[in-house]
């Protein structure tokens, strides 16, 4: 019996410290949803701008640029996949993997042979331990991206998707390096503190409307902008010509939403890091709440047992003093 | 007076915005100087480029802006910029620094980083 009140002691002091590591932790990942909030936000202005001047110069220059026009047979798609680094996030590795999962299917599904990204330690290990080809990994930056780690990734799929340019029926074509024709990401969208989804998108090669369509857009109206892009398309003159300025242009935009998808993949790494640990926290709570009611059970029967056995004893003792 | 709404943003955050009367930046075709009332014009900023926005008051703000665009509507100018410093807030020490480290080694990416240090010394008023 004392054994077990021991046992049930120790119990909870280590249920009590877990709980502390899980509540030290919910706290970190508060503070991190603030500040990646913050980077989101400004993030937007740049976003903004840029999607104005694409479709600005969309409008006024010849479509033909690579990033821009469909490939004819494309065969080969690059999927970059957002994770993250650490684990104790809840669902949130799995849900952006199982999406990810159902992209890789629907372009087998289509004839592409998908070529992965992965951005983040635990989608690394996820394909390793599945012994699935990665073609590149970037790791340790899933909490705090920075536009320089973007850059990084942005540089590797770009080249890999000019490459794909002179592919030919699977082969590597000209240059020798087996490239790819259409670039998706997948990563979580932060929709609320509660709600973050994961999402798929392609975003090469580009669609016009798709760029206007973006959701900065949508952010312009909710900022009661109405600006005139809307209206007749201001004619612009160009420095240098307007290829050229597509040229430049469109691997930083690409760039951006790199980044973009990032800052909000983070926060959402955070929101869900902290849901998760305030659920494990309370549960941390419960169970050690329920090891002490069992402790004081336990205590309880333990005093039981030794007040009937002093009082059996000397009742024995009576009983034999009266025989005598 | 007329003036010139500009607005300077770089990808992790906005620089600056605000009312100028002129504007100065060198695209890749050439120095130019932006008053009320320009042409609409889509430019890229020559690399290690120096962007001068000359506010109302007639103060000059210098920005080190680096791997940029400059965009001019009828509603005022943009400057895109991916990283931008003010010239104030310029570490001349930390670039001069950066700036020979660059030059000492001879890989793709310090070229870069030499230019992104030599705009940033000129920014400051330094010889580069």
């Amino acid at each position: 019996m004392a054994a077990s009140l021991r046992a049930l002691r120790r119990r909870i002091r280590s249920t009590q410290s877990t709980k502390k590591i899980f509540s030290a932790q919910e706290l970190i990942a508060g503070a991190r949803i603030v500040r990646a909030q913050a980077r989101v936000e400004a993030s937007k202005p740049y976003a903004r701008e840029i999607t104005r001047v694409l479709s600005a110069l969309a409008s006024s220059a010849s479509l033909d640029h690579p990033l821009l026009t469909e490939r004819q047979n494309p065969n080969r798609a690059a999927v970059l996949v957002i994770t993250s680094d650490r684990g104790f996030a809840g669902s949130y590795n799995v849900n952006v993997l199982r999406r990810t999962e159902e992209l890789l299917a629907l372009l087998r599904q289509e004839g592409k042979e998908p070529v992965l990204y992965v951005v983040g330690r635990k989608g690394e290990t996820y394909y390793s331990f599945r012994d699935r080809e990665m073609a590149e990994t970037f790791t340790g930056f899933s909490e705090q991206p920075s536009y320089e780690d973007a850059q990084e990734v942005g540089t590797a799929l770009i080249d890999v998707f000019t490459a794909g340019l002179d592919d030919e029926d699977g082969g590597s074509g000209a240059d020798g390096v087996p490239g790819v024709d259409e670039l998706h990401i997948v990563y979580t969208e932060f929709r609320s503190l509660l709600a973050q989804v994961p999402v798929a998108k392609r975003m090469a090669p580009l669609e016009v409307e798709e760029v206007e369509e973006f959701d900065y857009e949508r952010e312009d109206r909710e900022h009661g902008e109405t600006g005139n892009d809307s209206g007749v398309p201001t004619s612009y003159e160009f420095e240098p010509s307007a290829e050229g300025l597509l040229d430049a242009l469109l691997p930083k935009y690409i760039t951006t939403r790199i980044y973009a998808a990032m800052l909000e993949a983070a926060a959402s790494e955070s929101a869900s890091r902290r849901r998760a640990m305030k659920s494990a926290s309370d549960n941390a709570e419960e169970l050690a709440k329920n090891l002490s009611r069992q402790a004081n059970q336990a205590r309880q029967a333990e005093i039981t047992q030794e007040i009937s056995e002093i009082v059996g004893g000397s009742e024995a003792l009576v009983s034999a003093g009266a025989a005598d | 007076m007329a003036t010139l709404q500009v607005e300077l943003v770089a990808v992790e955050q906005k620089i600056w915005s605000g009312e100028a009367t002129m504007v100065i930046a060198r695209t890749t075709e050439g120095e130019l100087g932006v008053l009320p009332g320009h042409a609409p014009l889509l430019g890229q900023l020559a690399e290690g480029g120096v962007v001068t926005i000359r506010t109302e008051s007639g103060e000059d703000v210098i920005v080190a802006a680096h791997g940029g665009f400059l965009s001019i509507t009828e509603r005022g100018v943009s400057i895109l910029a991916e990283t931008a410093e003010i010239a104030g807030e310029i570490d001349v020490a930390r670039a001069r620094e950066a700036l020979s480290r660059a030059e000492g080694s001879d890989e793709p990416e310090a070229l870069d980083a030499a230019r992104r240090a030599q705009s940033r010394l000129r920014a400051a008023g330094e010889t580069a």
